[in-house]
Protein backbone atom coordinates (compact mmCIF):
# COMPACT_ATOMS: atom_id res chain seq x y z
CA UNK A 1 0.00 0.00 0.00
CA UNK A 2 2.70 2.18 0.57
CA UNK A 3 3.27 4.60 -2.51
CA UNK A 4 6.47 5.12 -4.12
CA UNK A 5 7.54 8.02 -6.00
CA UNK A 6 8.05 8.09 -9.46
CA UNK A 7 11.94 9.40 -10.16
CA UNK A 8 11.57 10.03 -13.86
CA UNK A 9 9.20 13.21 -14.47
CA UNK A 10 9.42 15.61 -16.68
CA UNK A 11 8.24 18.97 -16.93
CA UNK A 12 5.64 19.81 -18.99
CA UNK A 13 8.01 22.50 -20.88
CA UNK A 14 11.00 20.06 -20.74
CA UNK A 15 8.22 17.71 -23.12
CA UNK A 16 7.09 20.18 -25.48
CA UNK A 17 10.84 21.44 -25.87
CA UNK A 18 12.33 18.21 -26.87
CA UNK A 19 9.74 17.65 -29.49
CA UNK A 20 9.44 21.05 -30.59
CA UNK A 21 13.10 20.64 -31.42
CA UNK A 22 12.93 17.09 -33.04
CA UNK A 23 15.30 15.60 -30.22
CA UNK A 24 12.25 13.60 -29.33
CA UNK A 25 9.44 12.28 -31.30
CA UNK A 26 5.58 12.85 -29.88
CA UNK A 27 4.96 9.70 -30.81
CA UNK A 28 7.78 8.03 -28.12
CA UNK A 29 6.59 10.35 -25.21
CA UNK A 30 2.94 9.10 -26.30
CA UNK A 31 3.56 5.30 -26.69
CA UNK A 32 5.48 6.36 -22.91
CA UNK A 33 2.11 7.31 -21.55
CA UNK A 34 0.12 4.64 -23.35
CA UNK A 35 2.23 2.67 -21.05
CA UNK A 36 2.04 3.73 -17.71
CA UNK A 37 -1.80 3.84 -18.54
CA UNK A 38 -1.67 -0.04 -19.68
CA UNK A 39 0.24 -0.82 -17.11
CA UNK A 40 -1.97 1.06 -14.40
CA UNK A 41 -5.32 1.56 -15.59
CA UNK A 42 -6.86 -1.28 -14.11
CA UNK A 43 -6.03 -1.05 -10.82
CA UNK A 44 -6.52 2.48 -10.62
CA UNK A 45 -9.61 3.28 -13.65
CA UNK A 46 -8.97 6.90 -14.05
CA UNK A 47 -10.66 6.80 -17.53
CA UNK A 48 -13.81 6.03 -19.16
CA UNK A 49 -12.45 5.84 -22.36
CA UNK A 50 -8.42 5.35 -23.70
CA UNK A 51 -8.48 7.29 -27.12
CA UNK A 52 -5.34 5.69 -28.39
CA UNK A 53 -6.33 5.31 -32.14
CA UNK A 54 -6.55 9.18 -32.07
CA UNK A 55 -3.84 10.36 -30.11
CA UNK A 56 -2.00 8.14 -31.97
CA UNK A 57 -2.79 10.30 -35.53
CA UNK A 58 -2.32 13.28 -33.28
CA UNK A 59 1.03 12.48 -32.36
CA UNK A 60 2.20 11.35 -36.24
CA UNK A 61 0.72 14.85 -37.67
CA UNK A 62 2.61 16.94 -34.52
CA UNK A 63 6.28 15.30 -35.93
CA UNK A 64 4.85 15.89 -38.85
CA UNK A 65 4.52 19.47 -38.45
CA UNK A 66 8.06 19.59 -36.12
CA UNK A 67 9.79 17.79 -39.75
CA UNK A 68 8.59 20.11 -42.10
CA UNK A 69 9.51 23.52 -39.75
CA UNK A 70 6.22 24.26 -38.09
CA UNK A 71 6.16 24.72 -34.79
CA UNK A 72 3.14 22.52 -33.31
CA UNK A 73 2.78 24.99 -30.17
CA UNK A 74 3.80 25.57 -26.90
CA UNK A 75 2.41 22.29 -25.30
CA UNK A 76 3.93 19.98 -28.58
CA UNK A 77 3.23 16.49 -27.92
CA UNK A 78 2.07 17.10 -24.57
CA UNK A 79 -0.14 13.73 -23.54
CA UNK A 80 -3.30 15.09 -21.61
CA UNK A 81 -5.88 13.82 -19.98
CA UNK A 82 -10.14 15.29 -20.51
CA UNK A 83 -12.29 15.07 -18.00
CA UNK A 84 -15.56 13.31 -19.24
CA UNK A 85 -17.66 16.30 -18.91
CA UNK A 86 -15.82 18.07 -21.78
CA UNK A 87 -17.30 17.80 -24.99
CA UNK A 88 -14.59 16.29 -27.61
CA UNK A 89 -15.80 15.72 -31.15
CA UNK A 90 -17.08 12.32 -32.03
CA UNK A 91 -15.45 10.77 -28.80
CA UNK A 92 -18.07 9.23 -26.45
CA UNK A 93 -18.20 12.04 -23.81
CA UNK A 94 -20.85 10.43 -20.87
CA UNK A 95 -20.23 13.18 -17.24
CA UNK A 96 -19.92 9.24 -16.13
CA UNK A 97 -23.92 9.06 -16.37
CA UNK A 98 -25.78 6.57 -17.59
CA UNK A 99 -28.20 8.78 -19.09
CA UNK A 100 -25.39 10.06 -21.94
CA UNK A 101 -23.95 7.03 -22.12
CA UNK A 102 -23.13 6.42 -26.12
CA UNK A 103 -23.34 9.97 -26.76
CA UNK A 104 -20.84 11.66 -29.16
CA UNK A 105 -20.61 15.39 -29.18
CA UNK A 106 -20.46 16.88 -32.65
CA UNK A 107 -18.00 19.50 -31.34
CA UNK A 108 -15.05 19.89 -29.54
CA UNK A 109 -15.14 22.22 -25.90
CA UNK A 110 -13.40 25.80 -26.67
CA UNK A 111 -10.84 24.16 -24.05
CA UNK A 112 -10.55 21.01 -26.16
CA UNK A 113 -9.78 23.38 -29.16
CA UNK A 114 -7.25 25.28 -27.81
CA UNK A 115 -5.20 22.63 -26.51
CA UNK A 116 -5.34 20.86 -29.42
CA UNK A 117 -3.51 24.35 -31.57
CA UNK A 118 -1.25 24.22 -28.56
CA UNK A 119 0.31 20.83 -30.28
CA UNK A 120 -1.12 18.97 -26.87
CA UNK A 121 -2.22 15.04 -27.41
CA UNK A 122 -5.17 14.29 -25.95
CA UNK A 123 -5.19 10.53 -24.38
CA UNK A 124 -8.69 9.90 -22.99
CA UNK A 125 -11.60 10.82 -21.08
CA UNK A 126 -11.44 11.02 -17.05
CA UNK A 127 -13.75 9.44 -14.93
CA UNK A 128 -15.90 12.08 -12.51
CA UNK A 129 -18.61 11.61 -9.86
CA UNK A 130 -21.73 11.53 -12.06
CA UNK A 131 -22.17 14.94 -13.94
CA UNK A 132 -19.74 16.67 -11.67
CA UNK A 133 -21.63 16.11 -8.29
CA UNK A 134 -19.58 14.63 -5.65
CA UNK A 135 -16.00 14.39 -3.78
CA UNK A 136 -15.15 10.90 -4.20
CA UNK A 137 -15.96 9.86 -7.92
CA UNK A 138 -17.71 7.01 -6.05
CA UNK A 139 -20.90 9.00 -7.65
CA UNK A 140 -19.34 7.75 -11.29
CA UNK A 141 -21.99 5.55 -12.73
CA UNK A 142 -18.87 2.96 -13.94
CA UNK A 143 -17.19 2.99 -11.12
CA UNK A 144 -14.84 5.06 -9.29
CA UNK A 145 -11.13 6.14 -9.38
CA UNK A 146 -9.16 4.68 -6.56
CA UNK A 147 -6.45 7.05 -5.15
CA UNK A 148 -2.64 6.17 -6.24
CA UNK A 149 -1.41 7.16 -3.31
CA UNK A 150 -3.36 4.02 -1.25
CA UNK A 151 -5.87 2.74 -3.24
CA UNK A 152 -8.28 1.82 -0.44
CA UNK A 153 -8.98 5.72 -0.54
CA UNK A 154 -10.93 8.16 -2.79
CA UNK A 155 -8.98 10.26 -4.80
CA UNK A 156 -11.70 12.94 -4.33
CA UNK A 157 -13.58 14.70 -6.48
CA UNK A 158 -15.43 15.35 -8.61
CA UNK A 159 -12.66 15.10 -11.08
CA UNK A 160 -11.13 12.52 -9.83
CA UNK A 161 -10.02 10.79 -12.60
CA UNK A 162 -8.01 13.74 -13.67
CA UNK A 163 -6.36 14.12 -10.75
CA UNK A 164 -5.50 10.52 -10.49
CA UNK A 165 -4.08 10.09 -13.74
CA UNK A 166 -1.73 13.01 -13.23
CA UNK A 167 -0.57 11.72 -9.75
CA UNK A 168 -0.06 8.50 -11.15
CA UNK A 169 1.79 9.79 -13.72
CA UNK A 170 -0.11 8.50 -16.73
CA UNK A 171 -0.55 11.99 -18.07
CA UNK A 172 1.91 15.04 -17.37
CA UNK A 173 -1.47 17.55 -17.09
CA UNK A 174 -4.76 16.74 -17.23
CA UNK A 175 -7.98 19.11 -17.20
CA UNK A 176 -11.19 19.39 -14.86
CA UNK A 177 -13.86 21.32 -13.87
CA UNK A 178 -14.32 23.19 -10.34
CA UNK A 179 -17.82 24.29 -9.39
CA UNK A 180 -17.47 23.92 -5.61
CA UNK A 181 -13.72 22.31 -5.28
CA UNK A 182 -14.04 19.55 -8.07
CA UNK A 183 -10.03 20.63 -9.17
CA UNK A 184 -8.94 21.42 -6.08
CA UNK A 185 -10.15 18.98 -2.98
CA UNK A 186 -8.86 16.06 -5.87
CA UNK A 187 -5.84 17.91 -6.29
CA UNK A 188 -4.77 18.35 -2.60
CA UNK A 189 -5.92 14.70 -2.13
CA UNK A 190 -3.68 13.18 -4.90
CA UNK A 191 -0.75 14.96 -4.26
CA UNK A 192 -1.00 17.09 -6.88
CA UNK A 193 -1.49 20.96 -8.04
CA UNK A 194 -4.95 22.14 -8.92
CA UNK A 195 -6.00 25.44 -10.37
CA UNK A 196 -9.88 27.02 -10.68
CA UNK A 197 -9.55 30.26 -12.23
CA UNK A 198 -11.59 33.32 -12.40
CA UNK A 199 -15.08 33.10 -13.16
CA UNK A 200 -15.05 33.50 -16.73
CA UNK A 201 -11.25 33.64 -17.99
CA UNK A 202 -11.82 30.59 -19.33
CA UNK A 203 -14.54 29.58 -21.92
CA UNK A 204 -16.75 27.03 -20.65
CA UNK A 205 -18.28 26.53 -24.63
CA UNK A 206 -18.83 22.73 -24.41
CA UNK A 207 -18.22 22.11 -21.09
CA UNK A 208 -21.44 20.45 -19.44
CA UNK A 209 -22.97 22.43 -17.42
CA UNK A 210 -23.71 22.24 -13.86
CA UNK A 211 -24.09 25.12 -11.85
CA UNK A 212 -23.66 27.70 -14.88
CA UNK A 213 -22.97 31.10 -12.45
CA UNK A 214 -20.15 28.75 -10.75
CA UNK A 215 -18.29 26.30 -13.44
CA UNK A 216 -14.68 26.90 -14.54
CA UNK A 217 -12.13 24.87 -15.85
CA UNK A 218 -8.72 24.36 -15.11
CA UNK A 219 -5.55 22.23 -15.42
CA UNK A 220 -4.09 19.64 -12.89
CA UNK A 221 -0.35 19.22 -12.88
CA UNK A 222 2.91 18.26 -10.99
CA UNK A 223 4.20 21.71 -10.77
CA UNK A 224 2.96 25.14 -10.37
CA UNK A 225 4.70 25.79 -13.68
CA UNK A 226 3.06 23.01 -15.48
CA UNK A 227 -0.32 24.11 -14.48
CA UNK A 228 0.88 28.04 -15.15
CA UNK A 229 1.84 26.95 -18.63
CA UNK A 230 -1.24 24.80 -19.32
CA UNK A 231 -3.78 27.56 -17.68
CA UNK A 232 -1.47 30.51 -20.24
CA UNK A 233 -2.95 28.15 -23.32
CA UNK A 234 -6.32 27.78 -22.40
CA UNK A 235 -7.15 30.73 -20.51
CA UNK A 236 -8.60 34.29 -22.85
CA UNK A 237 -11.68 35.49 -24.64
CA UNK A 238 -14.32 33.59 -26.54
CA UNK A 239 -17.16 34.63 -28.33
CA UNK A 240 -19.33 30.95 -28.03
CA UNK A 241 -19.13 31.75 -23.78
CA UNK A 242 -21.28 35.03 -23.43
CA UNK A 243 -20.40 34.71 -19.75
CA UNK A 244 -16.34 34.99 -20.87
CA UNK A 245 -14.36 38.10 -19.56
CA UNK A 246 -12.91 40.41 -22.31
CA UNK A 247 -8.98 39.69 -21.21
CA UNK A 248 -6.46 37.92 -22.72
CA UNK A 249 -4.69 34.81 -21.48
CA UNK A 250 -2.55 36.33 -18.47
CA UNK A 251 1.08 35.96 -18.51
CA UNK A 252 1.37 33.65 -15.60
CA UNK A 253 4.60 31.23 -16.10
CA UNK A 254 7.43 34.58 -16.73
CA UNK A 255 6.43 35.84 -13.27
CA UNK A 256 6.78 32.72 -10.97
CA UNK A 257 10.21 33.36 -9.96
CA UNK A 258 9.37 36.79 -9.02
CA UNK A 259 9.02 35.36 -5.20
CA UNK A 260 6.89 37.04 -2.68
CA UNK A 261 8.67 39.48 -0.32
CA UNK A 262 6.77 42.42 0.28
CA UNK A 263 3.22 40.31 -0.46
CA UNK A 264 0.82 40.60 1.99
CA UNK A 265 -0.69 37.14 3.21
CA UNK A 266 -3.43 36.77 5.21
CA UNK A 267 -4.11 33.49 7.18
CA UNK A 268 -8.13 32.68 6.99
CA UNK A 269 -8.84 31.49 10.68
CA UNK A 270 -12.06 30.62 10.63
CA UNK A 271 -11.43 27.48 8.88
CA UNK A 272 -8.81 26.02 11.08
CA UNK A 273 -10.92 25.02 13.93
CA UNK A 274 -13.02 22.74 11.53
CA UNK A 275 -10.13 20.98 9.86
CA UNK A 276 -8.21 18.18 10.90
CA UNK A 277 -5.10 19.24 12.49
CA UNK A 278 -2.48 18.18 10.03
CA UNK A 279 -4.43 20.42 7.73
CA UNK A 280 -4.56 22.83 10.04
CA UNK A 281 -0.66 23.01 10.77
CA UNK A 282 0.20 22.78 6.74
CA UNK A 283 -1.72 26.02 6.94
CA UNK A 284 0.32 28.15 9.58
CA UNK A 285 3.50 26.37 8.38
CA UNK A 286 3.17 27.89 4.94
CA UNK A 287 2.39 31.12 6.47
CA UNK A 288 6.01 30.64 8.17
CA UNK A 289 7.58 29.64 4.74
CA UNK A 290 6.29 32.72 2.88
CA UNK A 291 7.12 35.30 5.93
CA UNK A 292 10.60 33.98 5.78
CA UNK A 293 10.55 34.30 2.49
CA UNK A 294 9.78 38.26 3.13
CA UNK A 295 6.16 38.28 3.01
CA UNK A 296 3.72 39.92 5.69
CA UNK A 297 1.72 37.83 7.05
CA UNK A 298 -1.03 38.32 9.42
CA UNK A 299 -4.23 36.58 10.23
CA UNK A 300 -7.61 37.21 9.50
CA UNK A 301 -11.11 36.13 10.58
CA UNK A 302 -14.26 36.44 8.10
CA UNK A 303 -17.45 34.77 9.73
CA UNK A 304 -19.32 35.09 6.36
CA UNK A 305 -16.86 32.27 4.66
CA UNK A 306 -18.92 29.90 7.03
CA UNK A 307 -22.14 30.87 4.98
CA UNK A 308 -20.81 29.88 1.83
CA UNK A 309 -21.41 26.06 2.24
CA UNK A 310 -25.02 25.83 2.99
CA UNK A 311 -25.63 28.83 0.03
CA UNK A 312 -23.72 26.66 -2.23
CA UNK A 313 -25.79 23.92 -1.55
CA UNK A 314 -28.83 25.50 -2.22
CA UNK A 315 -27.75 27.67 -5.28
CA UNK A 316 -25.39 24.99 -7.04
CA UNK A 317 -28.48 22.52 -6.92
CA UNK A 318 -31.02 25.49 -8.39
CA UNK A 319 -29.06 26.24 -11.35
CA UNK A 320 -28.41 21.91 -11.62
CA UNK A 321 -31.99 20.91 -11.60
CA UNK A 322 -32.81 24.08 -14.43
CA UNK A 323 -29.78 22.82 -16.20
CA UNK A 324 -30.55 18.85 -16.72
CA UNK A 325 -33.75 19.40 -17.29
CA UNK A 326 -31.83 19.02 -21.25
CA UNK A 327 -31.98 15.20 -20.23
CA UNK A 328 -35.09 14.45 -21.64
CA UNK A 329 -35.00 11.20 -24.03
CA UNK A 330 -35.34 13.40 -26.86
CA UNK A 331 -32.16 14.98 -28.35
CA UNK A 332 -29.70 13.15 -27.28
CA UNK A 333 -28.88 10.04 -24.76
CA UNK A 334 -31.06 7.19 -23.35
CA UNK A 335 -34.54 6.65 -23.11
CA UNK A 336 -37.02 4.75 -21.22
CA UNK A 337 -40.48 4.73 -23.34
CA UNK A 338 -43.58 5.39 -22.00
CA UNK A 339 -47.02 5.94 -23.18
CA UNK A 340 -47.14 9.72 -23.28
CA UNK A 341 -44.38 12.09 -23.09
CA UNK A 342 -44.26 13.27 -19.65
CA UNK A 343 -44.05 9.59 -18.32
CA UNK A 344 -41.50 8.98 -21.04
CA UNK A 345 -39.24 12.01 -19.80
CA UNK A 346 -39.95 10.88 -16.13
CA UNK A 347 -39.07 7.32 -16.59
CA UNK A 348 -35.46 8.44 -18.64
CA UNK A 349 -34.91 10.78 -15.76
CA UNK A 350 -35.45 8.05 -13.04
CA UNK A 351 -33.41 5.18 -14.69
CA UNK A 352 -30.74 7.43 -16.15
CA UNK A 353 -29.69 9.89 -13.44
CA UNK A 354 -28.10 8.10 -10.11
CA UNK A 355 -28.51 8.64 -6.38
CA UNK A 356 -26.96 12.11 -6.10
CA UNK A 357 -27.56 13.44 -9.07
CA UNK A 358 -31.22 12.81 -8.48
CA UNK A 359 -30.74 14.54 -4.67
CA UNK A 360 -29.76 17.61 -6.19
CA UNK A 361 -32.49 18.49 -9.22
CA UNK A 362 -34.69 17.26 -6.23
CA UNK A 363 -33.17 19.72 -3.80
CA UNK A 364 -33.27 22.25 -6.08
CA UNK A 365 -36.54 22.13 -7.59
CA UNK A 366 -37.63 22.21 -4.30
CA UNK A 367 -35.35 25.59 -3.51
CA UNK A 368 -36.96 26.82 -6.80
CA UNK A 369 -40.44 25.69 -5.86
CA UNK A 370 -43.88 28.40 -5.78
CA UNK A 371 -43.11 28.65 -1.69
CA UNK A 372 -39.94 28.36 -0.87
CA UNK A 373 -38.10 30.51 -3.70
CA UNK A 374 -37.51 33.53 -1.86
CA UNK A 375 -36.67 31.32 1.68
CA UNK A 376 -33.68 29.24 0.32
CA UNK A 377 -32.92 30.10 -3.26
CA UNK A 378 -33.74 34.47 -2.67
CA UNK A 379 -31.76 34.12 0.54
CA UNK A 380 -28.85 31.93 -0.61
CA UNK A 381 -28.40 34.64 -3.12
CA UNK A 382 -28.19 37.39 -0.61
CA UNK A 383 -25.77 35.38 1.32
CA UNK A 384 -23.73 34.92 -1.64
CA UNK A 385 -23.14 39.03 -1.71
CA UNK A 386 -22.27 38.76 1.93
CA UNK A 387 -19.35 36.01 0.91
CA UNK A 388 -18.11 38.50 -1.94
CA UNK A 389 -18.42 41.99 0.34
CA UNK A 390 -16.31 39.74 3.50
CA UNK A 391 -14.07 39.05 0.78
CA UNK A 392 -13.73 42.38 -0.60
CA UNK A 393 -12.61 43.52 2.78
CA UNK A 394 -9.97 41.16 3.55
CA UNK A 395 -8.77 41.89 -0.32
CA UNK A 396 -8.90 45.81 0.98
CA UNK A 397 -5.11 44.77 2.60
CA UNK A 398 -4.18 41.22 1.55
CA UNK A 399 -2.72 40.37 -1.98
CA UNK A 400 -3.66 36.51 -1.02
CA UNK A 401 -5.51 34.20 1.46
CA UNK A 402 -4.63 31.19 2.91
CA UNK A 403 -6.69 28.30 3.89
CA UNK A 404 -6.86 24.70 4.09
CA UNK A 405 -7.98 23.03 1.08
CA UNK A 406 -9.52 20.11 2.06
CA UNK A 407 -10.73 19.70 6.04
CA UNK A 408 -8.77 16.05 5.98
CA UNK A 409 -6.83 14.00 3.66
CA UNK A 410 -8.10 11.56 1.41
CA UNK A 411 -10.73 9.19 3.25
CA UNK A 412 -11.64 5.43 2.53
CA UNK A 413 -14.31 4.25 -0.19
CA UNK A 414 -17.62 3.66 1.47
CA UNK A 415 -17.11 6.20 4.37
CA UNK A 416 -19.26 9.43 3.41
CA UNK A 417 -21.15 8.18 0.61
CA UNK A 418 -24.18 7.31 2.62
CA UNK A 419 -24.02 10.22 4.00
CA UNK A 420 -24.52 13.36 1.77
CA UNK A 421 -24.03 15.97 4.68
CA UNK A 422 -20.54 14.50 5.02
CA UNK A 423 -20.02 14.43 1.69
CA UNK A 424 -20.65 17.98 1.28
CA UNK A 425 -18.50 19.16 4.06
CA UNK A 426 -15.55 18.11 1.90
CA UNK A 427 -16.09 21.28 0.36
CA UNK A 428 -16.25 23.85 2.96
CA UNK A 429 -12.70 25.58 2.45
CA UNK A 430 -13.07 25.68 -1.64
CA UNK A 431 -16.74 27.03 -1.68
CA UNK A 432 -16.54 30.63 -0.64
CA UNK A 433 -14.36 31.60 -3.71
CA UNK A 434 -16.51 29.63 -6.01
CA UNK A 435 -19.08 32.09 -4.94
CA UNK A 436 -17.42 35.03 -5.51
CA UNK A 437 -15.95 33.48 -8.73
CA UNK A 438 -12.19 34.00 -7.79
CA UNK A 439 -9.41 32.09 -8.89
CA UNK A 440 -8.02 29.34 -6.58
CA UNK A 441 -4.86 27.00 -6.18
CA UNK A 442 -4.18 24.14 -4.36
CA UNK A 443 -0.82 23.46 -3.65
CA UNK A 444 0.79 19.49 -2.06
CA UNK A 445 2.56 21.10 1.42
CA UNK A 446 2.81 18.10 3.65
CA UNK A 447 2.15 14.61 3.86
CA UNK A 448 -0.32 13.40 6.68
CA UNK A 449 1.40 10.70 9.58
CA UNK A 450 -0.23 8.36 7.29
CA UNK A 451 2.09 9.19 4.37
CA UNK A 452 -1.27 11.10 2.35
CA UNK A 453 -1.17 14.02 0.95
CA UNK A 454 -2.18 17.74 2.47
CA UNK A 455 -2.70 20.51 0.33
CA UNK A 456 -3.16 24.35 1.04
CA UNK A 457 -5.01 26.70 -0.85
CA UNK A 458 -3.99 30.22 -2.01
CA UNK A 459 -6.68 32.60 -2.71
CA UNK A 460 -6.82 35.80 -4.99
CA UNK A 461 -8.89 38.31 -5.65
CA UNK A 462 -10.37 38.58 -9.30
CA UNK A 463 -7.81 38.25 -12.16
CA UNK A 464 -5.12 37.99 -9.20
CA UNK A 465 -4.00 34.58 -11.00
CA UNK A 466 -0.31 35.71 -11.21
CA UNK A 467 0.01 36.50 -7.82
CA UNK A 468 -1.61 33.43 -6.91
CA UNK A 469 0.76 31.29 -9.18
CA UNK A 470 4.02 33.23 -7.69
CA UNK A 471 3.11 32.47 -4.37
CA UNK A 472 2.00 28.73 -5.11
CA UNK A 473 5.15 28.62 -6.36
CA UNK A 474 7.11 29.23 -3.49
CA UNK A 475 5.70 27.43 -1.23
CA UNK A 476 6.63 24.59 -4.07
CA UNK A 477 9.84 25.62 -3.64
CA UNK A 478 10.01 25.66 0.12
CA UNK A 479 8.82 21.76 0.93
CA UNK A 480 10.62 18.38 -0.22
CA UNK A 481 9.21 16.95 -3.66
CA UNK A 482 8.06 13.52 -1.97
CA UNK A 483 5.33 15.64 -0.69
CA UNK A 484 3.71 15.34 -3.89
CA UNK A 485 3.37 12.79 -6.88
CA UNK A 486 3.41 11.76 -9.39
CA UNK A 487 3.58 8.12 -7.38
CA UNK A 488 2.99 4.53 -8.42
CA UNK A 489 0.44 2.59 -6.07
CA UNK B 1 -41.04 33.75 7.57
CA UNK B 2 -41.84 32.10 10.88
CA UNK B 3 -39.97 30.20 12.83
CA UNK B 4 -42.25 27.26 12.51
CA UNK B 5 -41.22 27.12 8.96
CA UNK B 6 -41.95 23.93 7.26
CA UNK B 7 -38.16 21.88 7.52
CA UNK B 8 -38.97 18.44 7.54
CA UNK B 9 -40.05 17.51 3.49
CA UNK B 10 -43.20 14.59 3.58
CA UNK B 11 -42.99 11.83 0.93
CA UNK B 12 -46.34 13.61 0.08
CA UNK B 13 -43.71 16.62 -1.16
CA UNK B 14 -41.34 14.24 -2.33
CA UNK B 15 -43.57 12.73 -4.58
CA UNK B 16 -44.84 16.71 -5.68
CA UNK B 17 -40.83 18.02 -6.54
CA UNK B 18 -40.31 14.33 -8.15
CA UNK B 19 -43.16 15.07 -10.84
CA UNK B 20 -42.04 18.67 -11.03
CA UNK B 21 -38.69 17.56 -11.72
CA UNK B 22 -39.90 14.68 -14.18
CA UNK B 23 -38.11 11.91 -12.07
CA UNK B 24 -39.74 8.80 -11.91
CA UNK B 25 -39.16 7.44 -8.25
CA UNK B 26 -39.74 4.05 -6.62
CA UNK B 27 -41.11 4.44 -3.30
CA UNK B 28 -37.42 3.26 -1.53
CA UNK B 29 -36.45 6.06 -3.22
CA UNK B 30 -39.30 8.64 -1.94
CA UNK B 31 -38.83 7.72 2.05
CA UNK B 32 -35.03 7.87 1.24
CA UNK B 33 -34.94 11.45 -0.16
CA UNK B 34 -37.69 12.40 2.20
CA UNK B 35 -35.28 12.03 5.14
CA UNK B 36 -32.15 13.01 3.12
CA UNK B 37 -33.61 16.57 1.52
CA UNK B 38 -34.79 17.28 5.36
CA UNK B 39 -31.11 16.77 6.65
CA UNK B 40 -29.89 18.72 3.54
CA UNK B 41 -32.32 21.95 4.74
CA UNK B 42 -31.79 21.68 8.21
CA UNK B 43 -28.07 21.86 7.16
CA UNK B 44 -28.95 25.11 5.17
CA UNK B 45 -31.29 26.86 7.55
CA UNK B 46 -28.26 29.09 8.23
CA UNK B 47 -29.38 31.08 5.49
CA UNK B 48 -32.83 30.94 5.47
CA UNK B 49 -32.45 32.57 8.94
CA UNK B 50 -29.95 35.35 7.72
CA UNK B 51 -30.97 38.90 8.41
CA UNK B 52 -30.59 40.34 4.88
CA UNK B 53 -33.17 43.30 5.02
CA UNK B 54 -30.80 45.75 3.19
CA UNK B 55 -28.62 43.01 0.91
CA UNK B 56 -29.23 42.70 -2.92
CA UNK B 57 -29.08 39.08 -4.04
CA UNK B 58 -25.98 37.76 -6.20
CA UNK B 59 -26.70 35.75 -9.17
CA UNK B 60 -23.83 35.91 -11.06
CA UNK B 61 -20.15 36.93 -9.33
CA UNK B 62 -19.46 39.43 -12.51
CA UNK B 63 -22.09 41.72 -14.17
CA UNK B 64 -23.76 39.87 -16.80
CA UNK B 65 -23.82 41.92 -20.13
CA UNK B 66 -26.00 40.99 -23.61
CA UNK B 67 -23.96 39.68 -26.21
CA UNK B 68 -24.40 40.47 -29.55
CA UNK B 69 -22.45 39.90 -32.84
CA UNK B 70 -23.12 40.80 -36.34
CA UNK B 71 -25.88 39.32 -38.05
CA UNK B 72 -23.29 36.97 -40.07
CA UNK B 73 -24.23 33.75 -42.27
CA UNK B 74 -21.67 30.97 -40.57
CA UNK B 75 -21.43 27.62 -40.77
CA UNK B 76 -23.44 25.41 -38.66
CA UNK B 77 -24.30 21.69 -37.54
CA UNK B 78 -25.78 19.71 -40.14
CA UNK B 79 -29.24 18.28 -39.01
CA UNK B 80 -28.37 14.76 -40.10
CA UNK B 81 -25.12 15.02 -37.41
CA UNK B 82 -26.92 16.31 -35.04
CA UNK B 83 -30.40 13.41 -35.03
CA UNK B 84 -27.69 10.57 -35.49
CA UNK B 85 -27.00 11.03 -31.72
CA UNK B 86 -30.79 10.97 -30.87
CA UNK B 87 -32.91 8.04 -29.32
CA UNK B 88 -35.62 8.30 -32.16
CA UNK B 89 -35.81 10.39 -35.11
CA UNK B 90 -38.17 10.22 -37.81
CA UNK B 91 -38.25 12.03 -41.49
CA UNK B 92 -35.62 14.35 -40.21
CA UNK B 93 -37.19 14.84 -36.86
CA UNK B 94 -37.30 13.95 -33.39
CA UNK B 95 -39.48 10.86 -32.82
CA UNK B 96 -41.39 11.70 -29.23
CA UNK B 97 -44.61 9.62 -27.85
CA UNK B 98 -47.46 11.41 -28.12
CA UNK B 99 -48.10 14.87 -26.28
CA UNK B 100 -51.27 16.32 -26.58
CA UNK B 101 -54.29 14.24 -25.85
CA UNK B 102 -55.59 12.82 -22.45
CA UNK B 103 -53.82 13.82 -18.81
CA UNK B 104 -52.00 10.93 -17.60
Amino acid sequence: MSAKRVLDVRSVSDIAAAVRSGEQSALSVLESALERVAALEGDLHCFNVVTADEATAAAIEIDRLVASGVDPGPLAGVPVALKDNLCTNGIETTCSSKILQGWRPPYDATVVSRLKNAGAVPIGKTNLDEFAMGSSTENSAFGPTLNPWDTTRVPGGSSGGSAAAVASGMAPLAFGSDTGGSIRQPAALCGIVGVKPTYGLVSRYGLIAFASSLDQIGPFAVSVADAALALEVIAGHDPMDSTSLDQGAPGLVSVLGQGVAGLRVGIVDDFLSDVSPECARAVTDAGEVLAAAGASVDHVVIPELMLGLPAYYVIAPAEASSNLSRYDGVRYGMRIDGPDVETMNARTRGEGFGPEVKRRIMMGTYALSAGYYDAYYGQAQKARTLVIRAFEAAYANHDVLLTPTTPQVAFPFGSKIDDPIEMYMCDLCSIPSSLAGHPALSVPFALSDEGLPIGVQVLAPALGEAVMMRVGASLEAAVDAGVRGPVTP
Amino acid sequence: MTSDYERVISPEQVRHVARLARLALGDEEVGLYAQQLSAILEHVDAVRRLDTADVPPTAHPFPVYNVLRDDTVGPSLEASTVLSQAPAVEDGRFRVPKIIGEAP
